[in-house]
């Protein structure tokens, strides 16, 4: 088995209204140290031990991940 | 010949009977098109209607965009057919990359449900025939409407008079530009957030969605 996490995040420049909000609740709570909160998703695949880091890019970019509002990173999981 | 309208209905679907009545009323021909359907080509029009397709999991839209019936609708629109998505069906028409840009959560993460003043900016839209610079009082009623591209898009789309209609008194979610639909650069491809299925009848005293079911 091969595992992998997913993170997508609002791209650079598109407003992420629930970060945005998130972040002022925050400051209300006079964590003002905290400058900026990005809420994106956080994706676990569990695939068989032929899948490359290709397969999961195309994953990405055909349905997990919207490259018009999102960027993605990929973190292959170690076994260990 | 009449026009024959294709409404898909995609689990989820909750307008799809909205638009169904409303074309009725107008007279037209209408059959729902079922998301597993792989043979659209008794229709010469399709509606994708508003609702929550597929949960709207992952993103608005996203997984309807691979929903068996699209790879038939994506051919049905490169060979010149009519095709209109409406709120959820305008989400599923850009994820399927029919349509460019995005829609996103509405600014105030509010969801929003009121009548908004639109304007016709464009003749592109096989399916409006009215005069560029027509008013229209129509309900939306959604939370992802924020529309939403990058600058290269939406200078193409300006320059090729595919913004079809704005809001009138600026985008309510935030929208690009008050962007409230787009159409395709031929012109046969249109989404909205707006619901002109609900003001079709004049059962409320306002008729200005009929001018939408047209063709």
């Amino acid at each position: 088995m091969k595992d992998f996490n997913i993170y997508v995040t609002a791209k650079a420049g598109i407003f992420d209204p629930a970060g945005a909000q998130a972040e002022g609740a925050l400051h209300n709570l006079d964590l003002k140290m905290i400058e900026q909160v990005k809420i994106g998703k956080f994706i676990q695949l569990r695939c068989d031990d032929s899948t490359s880091l290709d397969n999961v890019r195309q994953a990405c970019d055909k349905l997990l991940a919207n490259p018009v509002i999102e960027d993605y990173r990929i973190e292959p999981v170690s076994e260990d | 010949m009449a026009t024959r309208y294709g409404i898909l209905r995609f689990p989820g679907s909750n307008c799809e009977q909205d638009v169904m009545g409303a074309l009725q009323a107008l007279g037209r021909k209408a059959d729902y098109v079922w998301h597993g359907e792989l043979d659209i080509s008794r229709f010469d029009a399709l509606i994708l209607p508003g609702g929550f397709s597929y949960g709207d999991y992952l993103r608005c839209g996203a997984i309807a965009a691979f929903a068996p019936v699209m790879q038939a609708v994506k051919e049905f629109a490169d060979r010149g057919g009519y095709v209109m998505g409406i709120c959820n069906g305008f989400q599923i028409l850009t994820e399927a990359h029919l349509l460019p840009g995005a829609l996103i959560a509405n600014r105030a993460l509010k969801f929003i449900c009121e009548d908004v003043r639109l304007r016709l900016d464009s003749n592109r839209c096989a399916w409006l025939s009215d005069e560029v610079g027509s008013l229209y009082t129509i309900p939306i009623n959604h939370n992802e409407g924020n529309f939403i591209c990058d600058p290269h898009t939406l200078a193409d789309l300006q320059e090729h008079d595919q913004i079809v209609l704005r809001y009138l008194d600026s985008a309510p979610n935030g929208a690009l530009d008050d962007i409230a639909g787009i159409c395709n650069r031929a012109g046969n491809v249109f989404g909205l957030m707006p619901h002109p299925e609900r003001v079709s009848e004049g059962l409320g005293g306002n008729a200005d969605g009929a001018a939408f079911f047209r063709l």
